[in-house]
């Protein structure tokens, strides 16, 4: 408990570092941050307005301190020379281009970076996992051969490539798969699932072969040690080693891989909704880097920081869960 | 572990610790093969000028006497337009050469990729270094900025720093462009690939730091600059080394990534990443010219990621690859 609010309070302060530096450099380091903010397609009138409602005129320490009371409890802009825009907490900032808080933005957004994520890490840790085992449980044979080359050819591999690939395979000329987007899955699971499948396998493709790769390291670094020699020395049964003991001990490194690359995931899998057309959080935010958009840009930073952050600690509680050897401090 | 065995050894044969690595690895075909894959590509980066000459045009040059006017200014003839004027085919809608874009866009990923590798190793390896051997308070300091680092959203943040960063260097009086571009990602991937080389080279020195040759030039009265320079870090080349070529494939992949995205090398520099970016709208109808690039860049890093193994393997035998 007392280990859980120490690394609770250690996640927020590196969130409040984190935004501080996303502040300083969005808002402080540009010479013009109203310009900036404005995007491309900016006209003198809303530059004005900008330029008023983002009080660049205040000092930046009053700046900042309406920036994170922002986040907590909602703040006002003040929209022209009265009336005022209201950003509800929490309140990321405000998309002068959308005319819209950017946590509506990425509220509508959200939906689809999660289902990438959820298809994609369970058909990924699955194949990982699977391939590692037997690999590691039948080294040597062609079948590891094999699954080595898939475990080095997809970890060297490129989702902006592949991800071109098999839709030019799949959807233009086989035509048996439909072309990648998002509608919701409440309203029409199947076409939801149709359309994230090309997305799940291809990032489950190239993430997997990292994990097969660590799978049988793992494995087999485990299956050297005198403890395993032991376990089958008092007679269990090859498997109740093999999975009780070897796998047990094998897989938490994995669990505080997947952890990191679920919550880097969860805030955006950039490019593959880049690739796919997915209008997911990376997507939003790529766009908000073209067209320059610069309270999305910083909104969504800060938001899949904190999807980092926090896979962080659950990764460390669940690390004291699976590994009795890691005591809580 | 494994200097305990290679000087056993050495004791018997009088081999050192290097030098049987070395023998391994001259044994490794793999590595072999995988340095070959890597040496052609550097090979043909740097020889990129040299084939312009040969092929008398520039990467940059249109060809519309290649493309069908009447089929939407598409490549003339099979595979994009292969041919022997051009060696790859030539871009739809412009005719530039796709083989001169292929071997300059190579030197653009290298150069990036190798530079960005040069500061990320010098600031982690310094990082670590100093956090692993004063350890206490600077140690502690060190660790919550790797902490911090890492949670950034690294290609999310890079994305969104580019243009920032790009502003504030054209402020300064660069010129608006690649100038201001290039020396931007070098600086970005910089930042974010530091801490994991700092983390590796700190649990080194940790280990190295009561060892008994530094112990005992401690009792000599060394000085700590040479402690830290002289006695700790000769013994780490082996894994900064590792890390050093298991680095730059993902730097590579990074550079592409991020043109991809549109936050990189831009117009007229060639690059993979902006190659394949170009490619998509053809993809359906051109597919060598999505697949020079992809292909290009599996082949340079898998034979990164193989040609590191090799040396981790050599330098490790105990490693169970």
């Amino acid at each position: 408990m007392r280990y859980l609010v120490r690394r609770l309070v250690g996640g927020g302060i590196v969130l409040t570092i984190v935004s501080a530096v996303v502040f300083g450099i969005f808002y402080i380091l540009p010479a013009d941050p109203a310009r900036l903010a404005c995007g491309k397609s900016c006209t003198p009138e809303l530059m004005a307005k900008i330029r008023h409602t983002l009080e660049i005129d205040q000092p930046i320490a009053v700046q900042y301190e309406r920036f994170v009371k922002g986040i907590f409890v909602g703040r006002d802009y003040l929209k022209g020379t009265t009336a005022q825009i209201h950003c509800p907490g929490p309140c990321l900032g405000y998309s002068y281009q959308t005319d819209e808080p950017v946590t509506f933005l990425i509220r509508d957004r959200l939906p689809a970076t999660l289902s990438v994520a959820f298809g994609a890490s369970i058909l990924w840790l699955l194949v990982g996992l699977l391939t590692g085992i037997v690999s590691a449980l039948r080294r040597g044979t062609w079948i590891d051969k094999a699954a080595q080359a898939f475990a080095l050819g997809g970890a060297s591999l490129q989702i902006y490539f592949v991800g071109l690939v098999l839709q030019f395979i799949f959807v233009d000329k086989l035509q048996i798969m439909h072309s990648p987007g998002y509608v919701s899955p409440f309203q029409n699971p199947k076409e939801w699932f149709l359309e994230m499948l090309l997305p799940w396998i291809t990032l489950a493709f190239l993430l997997s072969a990292i994990y097969a790769r660590l799978t049988r390291a793992g494995m087999l670094e485990i299956m050297s040690e005198d403890y395993i020699r032991t376990a089958r020395a008092k007679g269990l049964k090859k498997t109740t080693v093999n999975l009780k003991h070897v796998l047990r001990a094998a897989i938490t490194p994995i669990v505080t891989v997947f952890g990191l690359d679920l919550g880097q995931l969860l805030g955006g899998a950039v490019i593959t909704e880049y690739v796919f057309n997915i209008p997911g959080l990376g997507r939003l935010a790529t766009d908000a880097v073209s067209n320059v958009d610069l309270p999305v840009i910083v909104g969504t930073v800060m938001f899949a920081a904190f999807f980092i952050v926090v896979a962080n600690i659950a990764v460390d509680l669940l690390y004291s869960r699976l590994d009795p050897k890691v005591r809580m401090r | 572990m494994s200097e305990a065995i290679a000087t056993s050894e050495a004791a018997i044969e009088g081999r050192s610790p290097s030098r049987l690595a070395w023998e391994r690895l001259k044994r490794d075909k793999t590595a072999w093969v995988s340095f070959l894959v890597v040496m052609l590509f550097i090979l043909l980066a740097a020889a990129s000028p040299l084939f312009q000459a040969i092929m008398k045009t520039t990467p940059d040059a249109f060809h519309p006497e290649a493309l069908d006017e009447m089929k939407g200014a598409l490549p003339l003839g099979k595979l994009g337009g292969v041919s022997g004027h051009h060696w790859f085919g030539v871009e739809p809608r412009t005719g530039r050469d796709i083989f001169l874009r292929f071997v300059f866009g190579a030197r653009t990923s290298l150069l990036i990729a190798l530079a960005a590798t040069t500061v990320a190793t010098i600031i982690g390896v310094l990082a670590g270094l100093i956090s692993g051997f004063f350890g206490g308070k600077v140690d502690q300091l060190i660790s919550r900025i790797l902490e911090i680092v890492m949670a950034f959203p690294s290609i999310l943040f890079a994305l969104a720093i580019t243009p920032v960063l790009e502003s504030v260097l054209e402020s300064a009086g660069v010129p608006q462009g690649n100038a201001a571009r290039i020396p931007v990602m070098i600086i970005v991937m910089a930042t974010f690939g530091w801490p994991y080389i700092a983390r590796i080279v700190r649990g080194q020195v940790i280990s190295l730091r009561e060892r008994e040759f530094v112990e005992a030039a401690r009792a000599l009265g060394a000085s700590r600059m040479h402690l830290v320079f002289k006695q700790i870090l000769p013994n780490l080349w082996a894994p900064i080394l590792v890390t050093v070529a298991l680095n730059i494939p993902s730097f590579i992949t990074t550079e592409a990534a991020l043109t991809f995205l549109g936050a990189g090398v831009i117009e007229p520099a060639s690059d993979w990443g902006a190659m394949l970016l170009q490619s998509v709208p053809f993809y359906g109808v051109d597919p060598l010219y999505t697949f020079i690039p992809g292909i290009g860049l599996f082949l340079l890093v898998l034979g990164f990621n193989l040609f590191g193994d090799s040396v981790r393997d050599a330098l490790d035998p105990k490693s169970a690859r």
